[in-house]
């Protein structure tokens, strides 16, 4: 085996399956399980980081490893692109496991044990599509990711209502991976060389690019959510306990992403300007779906699931506006374009896991999954809430955090396309830009209405006493995410000097020399045209929030008197007066009603026991899903014809296929 | 960064921290003019932040570190951002750090956190206010963001100093998008001052208000920032409608004094007019439902991106 | 960029931004009266784009096509139209039948449209001017999407009007406007056409005692 990074990802791989096996072996210790082996799985997912930081400056390594069927070997790569990704998973993996060293404690539904093997198998199956060349290993791979986040998703397999959540993941994910299976098909270009090399090497004739590229749009979209493949996430997000669904919201539609990426910049050879414009309606019209539909729900972990959708929007827009500039042969542009795609999946795998692992934290603290029965509770977990805060400016897209450095990148590349010389799509663009910024804005709105509603204002049930703020080890996990968000923020020229090696194998052009106009200043093309220094920003802003503080104490005073809040003369109120959910959703769904299927329910003025309810359903059910279903319940009924129960009329059958076949070869 | 530079950058702040509350004040004369009635003092905003700075704070019983922290952050954000907008000169060495995009992310930032402040005390009114408050902030700052784009395209710099000295010292042409803009600019300024249609600043009718509305539970010093952040707020809208339609007269650099102490007068006598064209707009309109605020804004948000449009398909 | 083109065509693009922006305003109007002076406000500009136009390129006829606009669309139609509500009595908000903001979205999506319509037979002309051709098919085109979102007749009317205001932007900027006698000919139908729909809708209100055009719908033949 050679030495060197590639070695170290393998190290990092087994230790852990074999941690995931010793989970398997002692799968009622929870003790063991949660005090030794996640820890020891976060630190060999930094290993995995490390070797990714050191990768993407390395030249990409090969290895062909004597695995799997006869004929088959395994073709591994790491390369820049798989370098990038494996950091990302690295990184949130490990804040996630030491996360969940303090988080799994009862030991209800699936063992402690198992949860353990199914998590870490999990994360070796991520880290292998990422390492996978060729189509054989990546599938496998793919097929062992979907599934052990699968029996992640159903730990607590026995609520009905997340084994149905589960299928329904499973199910897209397999229709997905036959689009991938599909696409690899087309790449090969009928030589019959499933290794990733004879594809870069295949001269696809004709349509042949574009059904491929198609086809990966279709495969891999189903596993990020884009539309209409969507309606798995939200449900499954919801159901697997917190740490998984961090992990899947954060890492694993990001491999998705990897597998996009990696199918239409490398193993294709060249790119149409229209697949760009394919890409960026379809992220953007995600993008937007996700964040109205996010605005509206009652239910923590769904909101969050909705903004992941969002967020894949944005990310495939970007992959879009990259096709474009890249066909058009504006590498420097791509660059840029790509530049903001990897950053924004960089961001959105850390403000979200940390977002994801903060409701963990609520969920264990209150047992209360519904926006409508929390409050308050920054008083009771400062450490949950402040952390959280730093997510949800980050996410809102607020300088001088994370995601706006992104969101920056992102729409400057918008601003640069006037240079194209195709009209049309230089019409699309402030369309298109408009939109960004509408679901830009839309997630502030969307972010606020979590942070108050579950950290701030009164507890809206008394239960809320008595939650209990998150354990020593939770607490290191959401630091690191935190602390991450920040100096991604703050730091963005260096990490996009370390992401130039990734631009420079996709687009052949390096972004990073001309983004970073010196340490501090992110200067896209040049000064003049638009620079951002979020450091600058932060230490300004910094400075004058404590100048004020002292001034004003210096010339007036500091002092406070508590009292009552105003009650507008009522003095009846109570905490469930407060903006719920719902309430505070309402002018959302009212101006983006045609987006809803709503279904409300209206007390009369004579109840006794008045009750409203408002579901705001997805119309792509009912548009999509539910014909399908019930066609093929359709055909299940009439093929349920055939089956009589009686073991002659099968044996029938057998012997008559015989006879046809025998027919047919004679 | 030369010490002229520097001047010239603190001497643009220190403009707008002290003469933001006597913008403030001058449009409320206006209003009360035209309104036929007595008008207060010019002087008056200043007069309110300096007695409510010497007041006792009181601060709700459940009030979280939030609260007290979010008037100095929305006071911070406003004054960062007030020193990315030239008001007198294009000498501003901190706009490299901040461009148009990232002003309107300050903007956000502070409306962000007067959101979350007002969700702290959990009272029926001020999540109604956040509520109200994000709600228009969804339309108008992606507007906002769109207008500023118009100018980036047509200056081809998402810089304001840059965008003013391409726009103010050129020859002269005119620039149809800019029509379409200017439109959009004016109604996602007075929504987002909370200026008449939108929202009323001299209301306390629960039913109406929204910016108002959250800052209720605040006093003294806290509410003194944040009433100092909106004057602050109005005079960076002003200087910015300033900047990209009417940059003439702003000087170029930092070296020329004369230019640049010169330019006072001018922006004296563009923000008088501004002033004034505000509260003859407020006396003229009647307040909206809040319903149809999305309508103002989303046809706000339409112009905007129909100016980016409109430059793109003239051309010029 | 601005720059290479004469002040006069510059000014010329202004007046079709206003002309599209002011057809954008009346998309988004809901008030009867303010559609009126909208209305007014667009055959003002049309009537100095005209003359611009006249004056650029030095066409004086093009002066009497543009006085013909402003007595015709500033003062006569709209004073006909205000007294007609006066008459009628109904001063009522006009009901669009989609929402203002799909309505505009539709509009942009319009706009992108006629411009790429408009791009070839641009490219064909040799006038200064010819890019705006795509502002005036876009405005005739936001003036139909007008007439088909209103319920009301009068607001339709005005949609029918404004139709005819693209169309005669486009005559003047694409080609330096139409013979004397053509333009004569169009404005005078326009007035027609607006006494005979006048007499028109008195007749629909004697008939149904409302001017919503919903109640129309009952005159068609039930098998």
């Amino acid at each position: 085996m050679s030495p060197g990074p590639l070695a170290l990802v393998l190290a990092a791989l087994l230790a852990w399956l074999a941690i995931g096996t010793l989970g398997l072996a002692r799968a009622r210790e929870l003790v063991f399980v949660s005090r030794v082996l996640f820890p020891v799985g976060a630190l060999a997912g930094l290993v995995l980081a490390a070797a990714g930081v050191i990768a993407l400056g390395a030249p990409a390594q090969a290895l062909v490893v004597p695995l799997g069927l006869p004929d088959l070997p395994f073709h591994l790569r790491l390369d820049a692109l798989s370098a990038f990704f494996l950091i990302l998973l690295g990184a949130v993996g490990a804040a996630i496991s030491v996360f969940s060293a303090g988080y799994f404690r009862s030991s209800e539904g699936t063992a402690p044990g198992l949860v353990c093997f199914h998590y870490h198998v999990f994360l070796a199956s991520m880290a292998l599509v990422l390492l996978a060349d060729d189509a054989y290993v990546f599938m496998v791979a793919w097929e062992s990711m979907a599934l052990s986040s699968y029996f992640l998703v159903t730990t607590e397999h026995r609520i009905a209502e997340i084994r149905r959540a589960g299928f329904l993941y499973l199910l897209i994910a397999h229709v997905g991976a036959i689009g991938i299976l599909l696409c690899f098909g087309v790449l090969q270009g009928g030589s019959g060389d499933y290794s990733f090399d004879a594809m870069r090497a295949a001269k696809l004739a004709g349509h042949w690019p574009s059904v491929a590229f198609l086809l990966a749009l279709f495969g891999f979209g189903a596993k990020a959510g884009i539309l209409p493949l969507h309606v798995w996430l939200p449900e499954a997000h919801p159901a697997a306990p917190s740490p998984a669904s961090a992990l899947m919201s954060a890492v694993m539609l990001k491999t998705a992403i990897y597998g996009l990426l990696r199918v239409s910049f490398d193993l294709l050879d060249a790119q149409l300007w229209w697949w760009g414009v394919i890409a960026l309606s379809l992220g953007l019209a995600t993008a937007l779906f996700g964040v109205v539909f996010a605005a509206v729900q009652t239910d923590m972990k769904r909101l969050l699931a909705y903004s992941s959708i969002e967020n894949i929007g944005i990310i495939v827009c970007g992959i879009g506006l990259t096709v474009i500039f890249k066909s058009h042969g504006k590498t420097l542009l791509a660059a840029i374009t790509m530049t903001a795609v990897l950053y924004h999946a960089l961001n959105h795998a850390f403000f979200k896991s940390l977002l994801f692992l903060a409701t963990g934290s609520v969920l264990h603290a209150t047992r209360e999954r519904s926006l409508g029965k929390l409050g308050g509770l920054i008083h009771r977990m400062p450490w949950v809430a402040w952390l959280a805060l730093v997510g949800t400016l980050a996410i809102s897209g607020l300088p001088p955090l994370n995601g706006f450095v992104s969101e920056w990148l992102l729409l400057q590349a918008f601003l640069f396309t006037p240079s194209l010389p195709q009209s049309f799509v230089n019409m699309l663009v402030p369309v298109a830009a408009a939109a960004l910024a509408l679901a830009a804005a839309l997630a502030a709105y969307v972010m606020v209405k979590f942070y108050g509603i579950v950290f701030l204002g009164q507890p809206r049930e008394p239960g809320l006493a008595q939650a209990h703020d998150a354990g020593r080890l939770e607490r290191v996990g959401l630091v690191f995410l935190a602390a991450g968000c920040v100096l991604l923020g703050l730091f963005p020229v260096q990490v996009i000097a370390l992401l130039d090696p990734v631009n420079e194998m996709l687009v052949g052009s390096t972004a990073g020399r001309g983004v970073a106009q010196n340490w501090l200043l992110l200067a896209p093309i040049n000064a003049d045209r638009a620079s951002y220094s979020p450091l600058i920003v932060f230490l300004v802003v910094g400075a004058i929030v404590l100048l004020t503080t002292l001034l004003v104490r210096r010339f007036y005073h500091g002092r406070v008197r508590r009292a009552d809040p105003w009650d507008c003369g009522f003095p009846l109120q109570t905490p469930r007066m407060q903006d719920t959910a719902e309430g505070f959703g309402q002018p959302i769904r009212q101006v983006f009603e045609p987006f809803f299927r709503l279904q409300r329910q209206l007390p009369s003025p004579f109840d006794a026991a008045p009750k409203y309810s408002a579901r705001a359903d997805d119309h792509w059910w009912h548009w999509l899903y539910l014909p399908i279903a019930r066609a093929a319940e359709a055909c299940g009924r009439f093929f349920g014809l055939i089956q009589q129960g009686r073991i002659s009329v099968y044996l029938t059958y057998s012997f008559v296929t015989l006879l046809v076949l025998l027919l047919f070869v004679q | 960064m030369t010490a002229s530079a520097f001047l010239s950058q603190l001497l643009q702040l220190g403009v707008a921290l002290l003469l933001a509350p006597l913008l403030a004040g001058w449009v409320s004369q206006c209003r009360a003019w035209l309104q036929n009635k007595s008008a207060p003092s010019l002087l008056l905003p200043y007069r309110t932040i300096h007695k409510l700075f010497i007041k006792d704070a009181v601060v709700a019983h459940n009030a979280s570190p939030i609260f007290r922290v979010a008037p100095y952050i929305v006071f911070g954000a406003m004054c960062c951002a007030a020193a990315i907008v030239p008001s007198l000169s294009t000498g501003l060495p901190f706009a490299q750090a901040a461009d148009t995009i990232a002003l309107v992310g300050l903007f956000a930032l502070a409306r962000v956190f007067i959101a979350l402040a007002a969700m702290d005390i959990g009272t029926a009114f001020g999540s109604l206010g956040a509520r109200r408050e994000m709600f228009v902030g969804f339309l108008a700052e992606p507007a906002l963001l769109m207008v500023l784009f118009t100018a980036s395209l047509i200056s081809g710099s998402t810089s304001l100093p840059t965008i003013v000295d391409s726009l103010a010292h050129r020859d002269l042409a005119i620039y149809p998008s800019l029509a379409f803009a200017g439109v959009a600019f004016t109604m996602v300024s007075l929504a987002e001052n909370a200026r008449i249609p939108v929202d009323n600043p001299a209301t306390h009718l629960e039913l109406t208000m929204i910016h108002e509305a959250m800052i209720l539970e605040y006093s003294a010093r806290h509410l003194a920032l944040i009433e100092w952040a909106s004057a602050l707020k109005l005079f960076n809208y002003s200087c910015i409608g300033i900047a990209i339609f009417v940059p003439f007269g702003i000087a170029a650099g930092s070296d020329d004094w004369a230019a640049i102490l010169g330019a006072a007068p001018a922006l004296a006598a563009k923000l008088a007019i501004g002033g004034f064209v505000l509260a003859l707009i407020e006396t003229l309109s009647a307040k909206m439902r809040i319903f149809r605020a999305p309508e103002f804004l989303g046809t706000a948000f339409l112009l905007a991106v129909l100016a980016m449009l409109v430059h793109l398909l003239l051309g010029t | 960029m601005a720059a290479g083109i004469p002040f006069y065509a510059q000014l010329i693009n202004l007046f079709a931004a206003v002309l599209l922006l002011i057809s954008f305003a009346m998309l988004a109007q809901r008030r009867v009266l303010s559609l009126i002076d909208l209305f007014a406000a667009q055959g003002l500009a049309l009537a100095l784009s005209t003359a611009v136009v006249g004056w650029g390129t030095g066409q004086s006829h093009l002066y009497w096509s543009a006085g013909v606009t402003l007595t015709l669309k500033v003062f006569l139609l709209p004073f006909l139209l205000y007294r007609l509500i006066r008459r009628l009595d109904v001063k009522w908000d006009v009901e669009p039948l989609i929402n203002i903001p799909t309505t505009m979205l539709v509009g942009i999506v319009l706009v992108v449209f006629a411009f790429n319509l408009a791009a070839p037979i641009s490219n064909l002309s040799s006038t200064v001017t010819r890019s705006t051709l795509g502002i005036a098919i876009a405005s005739v085109m936001l003036s139909f999407l007008m007439m088909i979102t209103r319920r009301k007749a009068i607001p339709q009317v005005i949609g029918f009007l404004a139709m005819e205001n693209g169309l005669f932007f486009a005559a003047t900027s694409a080609t330096y406007g139409m013979p004397m006698v053509v333009e004569l000919g169009i404005a005078l139908d326009v007035l027609v056409g607006m006494l005979i729909l006048g007499v028109f809708f008195f007749q629909i209100r004697e008939q149904f005692d409302s001017l919503d055009l919903k109640h129309l719908e009952q005159l068609r033949e039930d098998e």
